[in-house]
């Protein structure tokens, strides 16, 4: 029971990263990825969503027909993203202003809808909840990686702008990494977006083998040797 | 007495990838060195850097990939590379920017795509675009040519320049740049003169700025060289020049207050440099016959119309790259007929 648990919060965290493996949910990861507060916000958001959509997905899947499955569930992504939006116009105004059109457009991140059609339309609401909350981490900490990646080599900053998610206290928050440094704009760009991004996942692939080589290598006994004995 | 015995072929192939780059290296001296005489030993730095730069790049990331390294370095395509980008820089251009442009042309725009061969993108121009994008004001800084420049710096100057960014102390950054002609033909228009006016500003020459001219003179040179040599083809130098030249002719004909004489636009910048040396290279290029010929049209049409309606002065390193994306497309649909293939 235990180890299925561990296992969705891996598969969410690592081993099926929406944005590092599955590479789903590019646009607003490349998009917003310019900041780490722009990422951590859209992050957290995208959360958000994924934790009420899979638990809603999956509380209501015996009661959806097979047949139109698919608009049921982009009508709960959909309203689901609504209320997000209209709380963070309430509560985060300033970060609802940057992310701009990117929070309405959650709706059609695909690895929204692609866990409610492949995870939380089939199993039970405790593990669909389980499963958004560690997809949408592990989304998150893709987007915080990049977003910190981006801010550092674009203008040589880190938790620029804090404030417009934890408030006024958080105004100096900011870390200079490189003192008087003029900007790389193309790491703020979105072409600085797609390299830094394919960058991570060819980090991500590095640390895979190398922990792959680090396990003692399983004895298997070959089939046709353990049918004759 | 002993033969040696060699298996087939017995005739050498006259050009391997080493003694292609040498030629291409030695037709780049003419240009190099009218550049050197206009603008000051500045480029004649750059080009050190750059050129070690990228050695020590393409070794680390050989070394990265458990490839050969000697033997590949020894090919000279690092040091093309590093050359075509360093003469692309303005002479005055920080250190750093020469060795990040490098590193990125022969890390990331070459090797991970698979090292020479297999580079989609043309890595000096893909390095090129990279600092032209990243850092504007830096890459837009052109040294004014000697005969022209108010204040001449020293050797010394120009070192304390490039690695300190220092300049003496009575001189101005102001008083040593200028705007190259292209630069000046965009804002002048801007400003609503009209180009008979504009021409008459000392910056320009005989057909386009004073020193530049003989820059692209020396590359031309070069180019017909290497022309002549079989090291290159006819189809893309004359392609590029005849798309650009058709396109601004037409312009200039509906209106010679606005567009520029063609064959300003045929010496100005990047062109020639671009015709013979960049678009030219064998790996990012179109192949086939009539392929090379559509490129080159392509490349020069792209020039002529970055230059006058897009957002920068100048526009060979964008047109190379747009060119590189379409050459798979274009072989496809010029594949050569098979003898007795129906059409």
């Amino acid at each position: 029971m235990f180890s299925e648990y561990s296992k969705i919060v891996k598969d969410g965290l690592w081993l099926n990263n929406q944005a590092f493996v599955a590479l789903l949910g590019l646009c607003p990861l490349l998009a917003v990825s310019n900041t780490v507060i722009n990422g951590l916000g859209l992050g957290l958001a995208t959360t958000m969503t994924l934790v009420v959509s899979n638990t809603v997905v999956s509380l209501i899947r015996n009661f959806v027909p097979d047949e139109i499955r698919l608009p049921v569930f982009v009508l709960v992504i959909a309203s689901v993203v609504t209320m997000i939006e209209l709380a963070m116009n309430a509560w985060f105004f300033g970060l609802y202003k940057i992310l701009g059109i990117f929070i309405p457009l959650i709706v059609t991140n695909c690895s929204i809808i692609g866990r409610a059609e492949a995870y939380a339309s089939k199993q039970r609401a405790d593990k669909a909840f389980l499963d958004g909350l560690s997809m949408g981490l592990g989304f998150t900490f893709a987007l915080v990686t990049l977003g910190s990646l981006r801010e550092i080599i674009g203008s040589g900053t880190l938790f620029a702008k804090a404030e417009l998610m934890f408030g006024e206290a958080a105004k100096t928050w900011q870390i200079d990494v490189i003192t008087d440094y003029s900007g790389m704009l193309l790491a703020i760009l979105p072409p600085g977006a797609f390299i830094g991004l394919g960058l991570l996942i060819a980090l991500k692939n590095i640390i895979d083998t190398k922990v792959k080589q680090r396990k003692p290598a399983h004895i298997q006994i070959p089939i046709q040797a353990a049918q004759e004995q | 007495m002993k033969f040696s015995t060699v298996m087939s072929p017995h005739l050498q192939p006259v050009n391997s990838v080493d003694r292609v780059m040498l030629q291409v290296l030695l037709a780049l001296i003419p240009g190099i060195a009218a550049m050197t005489w206009f603008f000051g030993i500045g480029v004649l730095i750059n080009i050190a850097l750059a050129v070690v730069v990228a050695l020590l790049a393409e070794a680390s990331i050989l070394g990265l990939r458990g490839r050969p390294i000697g033997s590949t370095l020894k090919d000279l395509s690092a040091v093309v590379t590093a050359v075509l980008l360093s003469i692309s820089l303005p002479v005055i251009a920080p250190w750093w920017i020469t060795v990040v442009g490098s590193l990125f042309a022969i890390v990331i725009a070459k090797h991970l795509y698979g090292g020479l061969g297999y580079n989609p993108f043309n890595p000096a121009m893909a390095g090129y675009v990279l600092l032209l994008v990243s850092f504007p004001m830096q890459m837009t800084a052109w040294l004014a040519p000697i005969e022209l420049g108010s204040v001449a710096l020293s050797e010394i100057d120009l070192l304390k320049l490039i690695f300190l960014e220092q300049l003496p102390d009575n001189v101005n950054f102001d008083a040593v740049t200028m705007a190259t002609p292209l630069d000046s033909v965009r804002t002048q228009l801007g400003l609503g003169r009209s180009v008979p006016e504009i021409k008459t500003d000392s910056v320009f020459g005989l057909l386009a700025g004073k020193g530049w001219e003989w820059v692209a003179g020396g590359y031309l040179l070069g180019g017909l060289w290497l022309m002549w040599r079989k090291i290159i083809g006819w189809q893309i130098p004359v392609g590029l020049l005849l798309g650009l030249g058709l396109f601004a002719s037409i312009c200039y004909a509906i209106d010679s207050n606005q567009f520029a004489l063609p064959s300003f636009h045929l010496v100005a910048g990047a062109t020639m440099l671009g015709a013979f040396f960049i678009a030219t290279d064998p790996v990012t290029a179109a192949t086939s016959v009539n392929g090379r010929i559509i490129y080159g049209l392509l490349i020069g049409s792209l020039v002529y119309i970055i230059r006058v309606w897009g957002g920068y002065p100048d526009a060979m390193a964008f047109a190379v790259l747009l060119g590189n994306l379409t050459a798979p497309a274009i072989d496809y649909f010029t594949r050569p007929r098979v003898f007795g293939q129906k059409a």
